[in-house]
């Protein structure tokens, strides 16, 4: 994964509660064997409406996407993640994101920022009123802010995770520092647990 | 003495290789990895660009389900993303030494059916896939949990998963349900209850009486949808029910093997006095046959009910997500659930394609018709559950009453087979999520029971089993 320490841009206010894994990515793009291409199916029902917020011009760009409550409900799909990032979005900003989804944003460097109900309300409203507005989500410090209308707060991350975002590391290589571990656990294993020949 | 502890964390507690420390996650053993076509073929070419292999072919099972069409399995798939898909499968599963219940099989079916079915799940174990339905496992007593294709490599190469600890939460039905109240009305009446976001980062334990009483297959319905409330898994304590079901399976432990598992696995209860981060308390007495009315499967209503509007939620946040799910249910407020006609009615998914679901559609089936221009799929679990159907004559009664009796898969759960629904569709669905275009683009779909299914498909609206009388 690549080291992620500061996303900076401007976002895309997604003004809808439990934006469900079926919408981010409908199940046809799910019988791709590639962990790419998936941009082009990011929302695709949703982005028929000529209205719909990811077409409107005044959003181009963005590498934010903000959301409402529950924000990647639903099935354990990782193309969500990519089809989000491959798209160009650095960080999903939600009041509560589902686990399953969380858990495969950190395994690829898509920062979820998880802030309180009433300051993603004021950063969705100060957005949709202000396209352009500047937003910078640092890793490090743990911090989200819009230095231009002074809003700024904090986000948790384990701080297992943070590292591998800082730096960027190999899950499974961290993991198999523990191989030994491993070895002795499974010493202790049951015998009558299933097991294939 | 040591400290109580409830049900869920004995079994996490057992499974930890590593501790985590301030909060880190612990590094925790995995017990079972199933696997199937469509999460895993990125995560094995990943194993691949890293020079790594399978630590433990052994503890891992394939299964083809989620593409596979529901007839004429024994013919090459038409679609060829689907057929590359589960040929990549096999290629994998070849090379790395994996067992694989190919379509057609008499062991294939859907992941969630298959595991349970051939003794794989067992109680106090920890199992992942690929999946966010692994919870059905929990019903064994197990910890089992959904994960994304970044964590199937991570499984398949070390059988370990960083995880943070998850909170506990206790659901409590208590008392006696009325008669014509299933599983399914059960799980999607909690869901109504605690929210799409109500069990985020918590493990589920179900309790009380009406657990207790529950078939193995009934808990499987209900553990099943607890990802649907959010949570990560959701489980009920393993008991006599749990070890009858077991016992002679496949994979099931024999002979002292099985007194040793047995005199474990009754140690896998929540000690007195143990405290949950949450509990809900449900008396049975409140539960009605449910159909889902919206677009996310907490908005659940009775059958006999009406349609509610936006006004009818205090909550901001409920009330505008009621408002763009009735536009896209294309329904007003205050109508009638039972005057809605239906279109298609699916019977089948991990949720509700046991025998014990099929048996309970047939019954309402039996001696009477489909209605005139309704489409109907009856899809098994497994091609077990398929040939026990066949050999109580259940395809039969089906088949006269104008059902579609189909091949084993997910079909129309998720429409990644040919099984889909058209735009506009309305559809009585036996399945776990009612999300836009989860049966196919634009379609409609409302989660019920498998007797309201098949009760919807003879009268053509919604409609009870004991509305046909």
């Amino acid at each position: 994964m690549k080291a992620v320490r500061i996303v900076s841009g401007t976002a895309v206010p997604l003004d809808r509660t439990d934006v469900d894994t079926d919408q981010i990515i409908p199940s046809d793009w799910l019988k791709r064997v590639e962990r790419t291409g998936f941009e082009k199916g990011l929302f695709s029902e949703w982005r028929d409406d000529r209205e719909f917020v990811l077409n409107q011009e005044q959003y181009t760009g963005a590498n934010i996407l903000i959301g409402g409550l529950n924000f990647g409900t639903g099935s354990s799909r990782e193309h969500a993640v990519w089809a989000i990032q491959q798209y160009g979005f650095d960080a999903v900003v939600s009041p509560r994101f589902a686990d399953i989804f969380r858990n495969n944003c950190t395994k690829n460097g898509l920062v979820p920022v998880t802030v309180s109900d009433e300051f993603n309300a004021k950063l969705m409203a100060a957005v949709q009123a202000d396209p352009t507005l500047e937003i910078t989500i640092d890793v490090e410090r743990l911090t989200v802010e819009a230095p231009a209308i002074g809003l700024e707060t904090t986000f948790p991350l384990d701080s297992a995770v943070q590292e591998r975002f800082l730096e960027g590391l190999d899950d499974i290589g961290l993991t198999l520092r523990h191989e030994s571990d491993i070895d002795s656990f499974e010493a202790g294993r049951k015998p009558w647990m299933p097991a294939q020949a | 003495m040591s400290e109580p502890r409830t049900l869920s964390q004995k079994i996490w507690d057992r499974h930890v290789v590593t501790a985590g420390l301030g909060g880190d996650p612990d590094l925790l053993y995995i017990d079972l990895h199933l696997i199937h076509e469509v999460t895993s073929p990125q995560a094995f070419d990943g194993l691949r660009l890293t020079g790594r292999s399978v630590r433990r072919p052994d503890l891992t099972v394939a299964t083809e389900d989620h593409n596979t069409p529901t007839i004429n399995q024994d013919q090459p798939i038409d679609d060829e993303t689907s057929a590359k898909q589960i040929e990549t499968l096999r290629v994998n599963t070849e090379q790395f030494g994996i067992v694989n219940y190919p379509m057609g099989h008499e062991n294939n079916g859907i992941v969630h059916v298959m595991g349970p079915e051939q003794g794989l799940t067992q109680p106090g174990m920890t199992i992942v896939c690929g999946d966010s339905h692994t919870a059905t496992h929990g019903a064994f007593g197990a910890i089992a949990f959904g994960i994304g294709t970044s964590e199937v490599e991570h499984v398949l190469a070390t059988q370990t998963l960083p995880q943070t600890k998850p909170g506990t939460m206790a659901i409590t039905v208590h008392g006696e349900l009325d008669p014509g109240v299933t599983p399914k009305d059960v799980i999607l009446h909690i869901i109504g209850v605690i929210g799409t976001g109500g069990g985020i980062g918590k493990i589920i334990e179900y309790r009380g009486d009406v657990f207790e009483e529950m078939s193995m297959e009934g808990r499987m319905t209900v553990c099943n949808m607890s990802i649907e409330g959010g949570a990560k898994a959701g489980l009920v304590a393993p008991d006599e029910t749990t070890f009858a079901y077991m016992k002679g399976r496949p994979h099931a432990p024999t002979g002292t093997d099985w007194d040793a598992a047995v005199a474990d696995w009754q140690t896998l209860v929540t000690d007195e006095g143990a405290s949950f981060d949450e509990e809900v308390v449900i008396d049975a007495a409140e539960i009605k046959p449910q159909v889902s009315w919206g677009t996310n499967p907490a908005q659940v209503m009775p059958i006999d009910g009406v349609i509610p509007g936006p006004d009818d939620f205090d909550d901001p946040n409920l009330a505008n997500t009621a408002a763009r799910a009735l536009e896209y249910m294309d329904f007003k407020a205050g109508t009638p659930i039972k005057s809605v006609a239906v279109d298609t009615v699916f019977i089948g998914s991990c949720t509700n394609s046991r025998i014990e679901d099929l048996r309970a559609a047939a019954a309402v089936a039996k001696g009477r018709t489909v209605a005139e221009g309704v489409r109907t799929l009856v899809v098994p679990g497994s091609g077990k559950v398929r040939a026990q159907a066949e050999a109580e004559g259940l395809d039969q009664i089906f088949r006269d009453a104008g059902f579609d009796w189909r091949e084993p898969g997910c079909s129309m759960c998720l429409a990644m087979n040919p099984d889909k629904l058209q735009p506009g569709e309305r559809c009585a669905s036996t399945s776990n999520r009612n999300f836009e275009g989860r049966q196919g683009r634009g379609g409609r779909t409302h989660l019920v029971s498998p007797q309201v299914a098949a009760a919807t498909a003879i009268a053509g609206h919604f409609a009870a089993p004991s509305d046909l009388d």
